[in-house]
């Protein structure tokens, strides 16, 4: 059923993690982002493709270019990855501390 | 408000630190690790086994509403002491996620309230970031179990 590629897959690679950096700041084409890597360019744009996928990078169309930009709500959709871990954790002290509470009082 | 329990979890090691102050004495706190039927209530599972001692081990077990065992987990102990201490190992069968290893600390703050330090050390960045993601993926899973179930009675109700 999965067939989309999940964001933690993605970010695994130090070159896609390096891509991510780069256009943190600006939009950048295809070109200029292979420009920062001795890779061949097929395996940028295969690192591309696999980003867009997982729509940590959005495309815009500018005249002839296409650039690839970091699309901030996935991002913080990894940044707050560890929030329903806390949650998981807050809930089953919040009843530890109920029941505890309630056995005091008894 | 700040969040009561914490969480820290730094990029590439294979730990994870949990911080918790309860509104509990401390002999209660402890109280709900060391007796099996607060374990069993607050942790929502059987306790088949817990031998709250050095050289003891314990054995959890849930079974899904069907009646199937759904969670298996065990351990050892290798330090107890009470109101102060516990280091125990973990293990969830059935699981990629290896043993883990346990150090609860147990802190009072004053004398209606305490502190639980637990830090939990996996065999690799790998599975101790697993483990993190469990409950993101079963979240993502949810919803989209919800989903199915949504759109499977639309389909359901198109066809009749």
């Amino acid at each position: 059923m999965n067939l989309r590629r999940d964001v933690f897959q993605a970010i695994a690679d130090p070159t896609r993690r390096a891509i991510l950096l780069l256009v943190a700041s600006q939009g950048m084409t295809a070109g200029a982002i292979a420009a920062n890597f001795n890779t061949a360019r097929p395996t940028v744009s295969k690192h591309l493709q696999i980003l867009t996928e997982c729509e940590l990078l959005q495309q815009e169309q500018n005249g002839r270019e296409m650039y690839y930009s970091l699309n901030p709500d996935k991002i913080k959709e990894i940044a707050d990855f560890i929030e329903p871990f806390r949650k998981f954790w807050d809930d089953r002290f919040n009843k530890l501390e109920d029941i505890m509470k309630k056995h005091k009082t008894k | 408000m700040e969040p009561k329990t914490k969480v820290h979890a730094e990029d590439g090691k294979q730990e994870v630190v949990i911080t918790r102050d309860f509104d509990l004495p401390i002999e209660l706190l402890f109280k709900a690790y060391e007796e099996p039927e607060f374990v069993a209530q607050w942790m929502g599972t059987r306790v088949l086994k817990l031998e709250s001692k050095k050289h003891g081990g314990y054995q959890f077990e849930t079974s899904n509403p069907k009646g199937e065992v759904a969670f298996q987990a065990s351990g050892v102990i290798h330090e107890f002491i009470p109101n102060q201490k516990i280091t125990r190992t973990f293990e969830m069968e059935g699981t990629p996620f290896g043993v883990q290893l346990e150090f609860y600390e147990f802190e009072p703050l004053t004398d209606g309230t305490s502190r639980l330090n637990m830090r939990v050390i996996y065999e690799t960045v790998a599975q101790r970031d697993q483990v993190l993601r469990l409950p993101f993926a079963q979240g993502i899973n949810m919803a989209h179990n919800r989903l199915e179930e949504v759109v499977g009675k639309e389909m359901k109700e198109v066809k009749e």
